[in-house]
This record gives structure tokens, C-alpha cells and sequence, in this order.
């Protein structure tokens, strides 16, 4: 998250890829542990160098959301933060109102936002619908004129798939990624950025591979306890997906404030007031043991214990004390042999 | 209405959030009571109802709102209400020339297209009276139920594009509120009603989801009730977002309670 804002605080060829507001942790370097936290630092930044360079290129964005985690303010802080960088930022609205969408932008940003109201009319029941429908105003935002590094946010790209068709929704979708060149070839391209907001219940796995495939970075949101997070997913050619998790919140101006980590779990402390209550207070038998009881009880020789004296006892048996005897006393029946049945051995 | 509902939502007649559209679903259990109670309410606060009643008949919105404090029969006849009975319209469609149109009348069609018929009539239902005296605080929408449209062969993405056109003419044009009921299919595969299901609580300011309890069926506990505030364009704000209750439907009124505290187990 930290840094697709920053990708849109820098486009290339501007600074020498200086990472904004990381302070350096020990200017003196003081101590390996310094070091280790300075070098993990540089190691995420390099990975987060790769990932700004990565969106900087523009393409497609998808902000996937749910019920429960909605991405549409995401996607407002993300068209303010373009806003306030000077770049022309067109809304493609289908699913809430002009008014309803610029609530919370102040003026400044307002006025770089164009947008093209697709919510009044959109299928023309009421004769007020834009030229060509879903599709002719889509195609009308590829061929548009506006010089400079533009923003095109699609609110929402799932009304879109749901009413067009999906090649076509892809095809145009290509076409607006496409790196819009300025007439004469000379001058450096601009790269547009394409925002789609997806509700990602709504599609099966079809389409949405089909938009993946398109997408130069995927913003899963989520989050835990009231806390959003977002998951990044970022292809860059020939190389692997880069994945990052940033927890965040949005304010009530549509700032991004990014936070650490996750919110820590709350422990469930026991009342600092009440004493830890005793479970053997309350019982009916007894679970302690007096002074003389604990002597015997250590002093006590388990019968199975082997300790030395046991071996002598049963090496020498001493003079015979109370040994059992045992009389018998035969039945009539009883069929007494005297022979002893191993006499026959040689052994 | 339910006070209890009115306190669990923290709201009141005379002082309600305008504009909103509020998503009222059920899974494994009955969950009309909410339209009952939202029906009562916003007669209660003096609105123009618009009530499109697709599966049970005037009468039985009438019994229940008698005992809910309202007389349907009395705000029809004074105007407040404008009811839309579908079940008995329904067969109207059939016996009518076919040139004159019917709000139903997606039901002849062979291939069932769209409900600008039904948005046409809401609209016409809901206008504002041209002589300037508004007679009603704001126009109410009142659906019950969406899901028996995906039966009777329109698309889902037909009702969502009908629930559209609603929110602009009755939340976004006049500032009135929507209330419509949507069952949930739970384990049963229903591609259409899922889309309708999630696509309407994407728009959803508030959704009130009853659900049966999961352990079946209880005497004294009637099912859950699961209340959850959604803010689609603005941050969220720092309240509760979401709260689950229990609750017993009695003749009257339904009680409302925290989960495991009815009063039948303490």
C-alpha cells in the first residue's frame, strides 16, 4: 500500500528513485543490530523501489472488495492522491451518484475530477442516458484528448461486467491501459492509470481470471477487528508476483493512514482488582499434607522400586520371618501325584 | 413497528436517517416480521409508502398492521399508501388487452427482459404532489420480495438494474428510503440469487440478515438477527458496525435480546 501512494507521488524519470519520508534509523550506525534493522529496511525499500516501478508503468489496478471490507473509499483516497499530484483524474460512476462520490473531496480536488455520470440513465429508460450506453461511454474515455499524466477510476468495473460482455469489457479495458502518446512521437509516452473497483462476490472465476490476466496489480481488501488491510499482488514482466500486506485506514478526508502491523489481539487480563481465586479453597476432602504425613510419605519404598538393599535382601534371604505357609488339606477326589513332572529332563 | 427494533437501530419516526437503502434478508427462517415492522414504521412517521407486495395478499399486511398499531385500509384511502397487490394484479395482466400497460406485464413476455414497467409505476406512485403542499416527510419503497422475481424468470442482473433506477429516482431524486427483502438460498446453489443477495448489499446502507439458529428449531428463541451498518462512500465510522441479537416474534411484538440471555434460560 505504502507503496502504490508512493507510485503516485513519482512517476519516472523524476528523482533517483529516493524513497519519501524514511528517515534513516541510526545515522551513526550504532551497533549489528543497527545495521540488521537499516539493512531489512534497504531490503524492503529495494522491494518496494521494484514495486513502484512497477506501477509507475500504469496499467490496470483492481481494488477487489467485499460487503464487509468496501474498497470504494480506497478507491477515493487513491483518486486524491492523484488529484493532488496534478493529474487529471476521469470517474467512469455507475453505482452511486455525482454528489455522493465527490462528498468529502474539498475543492482543490474536485476540480480535477471529471466525471462521466453513467448512474442517472444508464440503460436510457428515462431518455437522459450518455451516447452508446456502458460500452460507447467506456470507449469514449480511450479516445479522449487531455494532454498529461491521467487517472481513469472505474466505479465500478463489476456493474461493467455484469452488463457488457466480458471480451468486449476486456477489450476495452486493453485499450484504455494502452500508453497514450502524444501526436508526433517525439515527447516521452504517459502512462494512464486504470483504477477498476471489483466486487468480487459477484463474478465467477472466469471473468475475474480474465480481468487478473489484465491487471498490472491486484488490492485484495480484508482485515481483522475493524482493521482493513490490503493484499497486493504485482506481476512485473518475466519476473515473479510480488505480494505485500499493508494494514490501513482511511480518515474522514479520504487520507491514507498506514499503519505497522496488525492490531493486537486483546487479552482477555483478569480483573487486577480480584485476587486469583483458589480452587482448592472449597473442597471436601483434604488436599494437604502435614509435617509427619510428608516425612512418611518421602521415606515410604515403592514395593517395585530396586534399590540396593532389596538386592542384597534377595541375594542372601536372611532367616525366615513371616513367610506364608500353606496347608492343604486333599479332598477325596483328589488325585495327589508325588512324581514331579520335570524328573524326566536332563537339564 | 417494534420499539425494541427501533432502539437496536437507534432510530425513531421522527427522526430517521433520508436517502438510504436498507437490505432486509433471511436465511433458514421467515423473515417478513422486518417487513411488518418497517412497513408500520414508516406509516408511523408519515411518509407516502409505495408497496410493491408480491407475495401475500392486502388483507394480510392489513391483519398484521392492525395489530401493529396501523390501518392499511386508512392510508390507502387517504392517499398515504399506494399498494401494489401482485397477486391478485397478476391475473389482471392476463385479462387485459395487451396494448395497455400493466406493471406486471413482464409476465406475458416470452422472453422476460426488464422491470421498466414496475419502475415506471414506483415512479408515478412516488412523486411529489405538484401543488407544492407536501402532505409526506419523503416517498418510501417497500418491496416484498425481490427473490420471487428470479422465480418468476427475470435475471438478477434485471432486478438489480430495476433496484438502480429505484435508488435514483426514490433515494437520489427525492431523498426517501428503500426497504426490500431478499431471501437468502443458504446451501442451495442459486448462482442469480446470490448475485441479487450480494450486488444489493453492496448499495446497502443497512443490512438486518434474520437467520434460523443454527442448532434448529427453539421454542423460545425464534432465530438471530444480524445488523450491519455500511457507510459504500464514505470511511467507516468509528461505531459499531455490526451487532447479532436474538429474538422471539410474540403476537404482538418481537423481543429482542443478547445471545444466550432469553428469558425462558436465565
Amino acid at each position: 500500500m505504502l507503496n502504490i501512494i508512493d507510485s503516485f507521488q513519482m512517476r519516472p524519470g523524476v528523482g533517483g528513485g529516493r524513497i519519501h519520508g524514511v528517515p534513516p534509523l541510526c545515522p551513526e550506525g550504532g551497533g549489528s543490530a543497527g545495521r540488521d534493522v537499516i539493512r531489512g529496511r534497504r531490503r524492503r525499500d529495494r522491494r518496494g523501489l521494484e514495486m513502484e516501478s512497477v506501477l509507475a508503468l500504469g496499467g490496470l489496478v483492481l481494488l477487489r472488495d467485499s460487503v464487509e471490507w468496501e474498497g470504494r473509499s480506497l478507491l477515493k483516497a487513491l483518486i486524491k492522491k492523484s488529484a493532488l499530484c496534478g493529474e487529471r483524474v476521469h470517474i467512469l460512476g455507475c453505482e452511486v451518484s455525482e454528489d455522493e462520490f465527490r462528498e468529502g473531496f474539498d475543492a482543490s480536488v474536485n476540480s480535477r475530477l471529471i466525471y462521466h455520470d453513467l448512474f442517472r440513465d444508464p440503460l436510457n429508460w428515462s431518455g437522459e442516458a450518455l451516447p452508446g450506453g456502458p460500452l460507447g461511454a467506456l470507449q469514449a474515455m480511450c479516445k479522449r484528448t487531455d494532454r498529461g499524466p491521467v487517472t481513469i477510476a472505474l466505479d465500478s468495473l463489476s456493474w461493467l461486467l455484469l452488463h457488457l460482455p466480458c471480451p468486449a469489457l476486456c477489450q476495452a479495458l486493453c485499450a484504455l491501459s494502452q500508453q497514450h502518446s502524444r501526436p508526433g512521437g517525439s515527447s516521452p509516452v504517459e502512462p494512464v492509470r486504470v483504477l477498476g473497483l471489483l466486487h468480487e462476490e459477484l463474478h465467477g472465476p472466469g471473468p475475474l481470471g480474465a480481468l487478473s490476466s489484465l491487471a498490472q496489480a491486484e488490492v485484495t481488501l480484508s482485515g481483522t477487528m475493524g482493521q482493513a488491510s490490503a493484499h497486493i499482488l504485482s506481476w512485473r514482466p518475466q519476473q515473479c508476483p510480488a505480494r505485500q500486506t499493508q494494514w490501513f485506514s482511511i480518515l474522514p478526508d479520504f487520507s491514507l493512514d498506514l499503519q505497522g502491523g496488525p492490531p493486537l489481539e486483546s487479552q482477555p487480563h483478569p480483573e487486577p482488582h480480584t485476587p486469583p481465586v483458589d480452587p482448592t479453597a472449597h473442597v471436601t476432602f483434604n488436599l494437604h499434607l502435614s509435617e509427619s504425613e510428608r516425612a512418611a510419605k518421602d521415606s515410604l519404598t515403592l514395593p517395585f522400586q530396586f534399590s540396593s538393599e532389596k538386592q542384597q535382601a534377595l541375594l542372601r534371604p536372611g532367616p525366615r520371618q513371616a513367610t506364608g505357609r500353606i496347608f492343604y488339606e486333599p479332598d477325596a477326589y483328589d488325585d495327589l501325584d508325588q512324581e514331579d513332572p520335570d524328573d524326566d529332563l536332563d537339564v | 413497528m417494534f420499539p425494541e427494533l427501533n432502539n437496536l437501530l437507534n432510530t425513531t419516526p421522527d427522526r430517521t436517517e433520508q436517502g438510504k437503502l436498507t437490505l432486509l434478508c433471511d436465511a433458514k427462517t421467515d423473515g417478513s416480521f422486518l417487513v411488518h415492522h418497517f412497513l408500520s414504521f414508516y406509516l408511523k412517521a408519515n411518509c407516502k409508502v409505495c408497496f410493491v407486495a408480491l407475495v401475500q395478499s392486502f388483507s394480510h399486511y392489513n391483519i398484521v398492521g392492525r395489530k401493529l398499531g396501523v390501518s392499511l385500509t386508512a392510508a390507502r384511502e387517504c392517499g398515504q399508501l399506494v399498494f401494489l397487490e401482485g397477486l391478485k394484479s397478476s391475473v389482471d395482466v392476463f385479462f387485459r388487452a395487451q396494448a395497455e400497460p400493466h406493471p406486471l406485464q413482464f409476465l406475458r413476455e416470452a422472453d422476460a427482459g426488464s422491470l421498466q414497467p414496475v419502475y415506471e409505476f414506483v415512479r408515478e406512485a412516488l412523486k411529489p404532489v405538484e401543488d407544492g403542499q407536501a402532505a409526506w416527510r419523503y416517498p418510501v419503497l417497500l418491496v416484498d420480495d425481490l427473490s420471487v422475481l428470479l422465480s418468476l424468470g427475470l435475471g438478477a442482473v434485471a432486478v438489480l438494474d430495476f433496484m438502480h433506477y429505484c435508488r435514483v429516482a426514490v433515494c437520489w431524486e427525492q431523498k426517501g428510503n428503500i426497504v426490500a427483502l431478499v431471501h437468502d438460498s443458504g446451501d442451495a446453489e442459486d448462482e442469480e440469487n446470490d448475485i441479487l443477495l450480494n450486488g444489493l448489499s453492496h448499495q446497502s446502507h443497512l443490512i438486518l440478515r434474520a437467520e434460523g439458529l443454527a442448532t434448529g428449531f427453539c421454542r423460545d428463541v425464534h432465530g438471530q438477527l444480524r445488523i450491519l451498518w455500511r457507510t459504500p462512500s464514505q470511511p467507516a465510522a468509528q461505531r459499531d458496525r455490526s451487532l447479532t441479537y436474538q429474538y422471539k416474534i410474540q403476537d404482538k411484538s418481537v423481543s429482542f435480546f443478547a445471545k444466550g440471555m432469553s428469558p425462558a434460560v436465565l
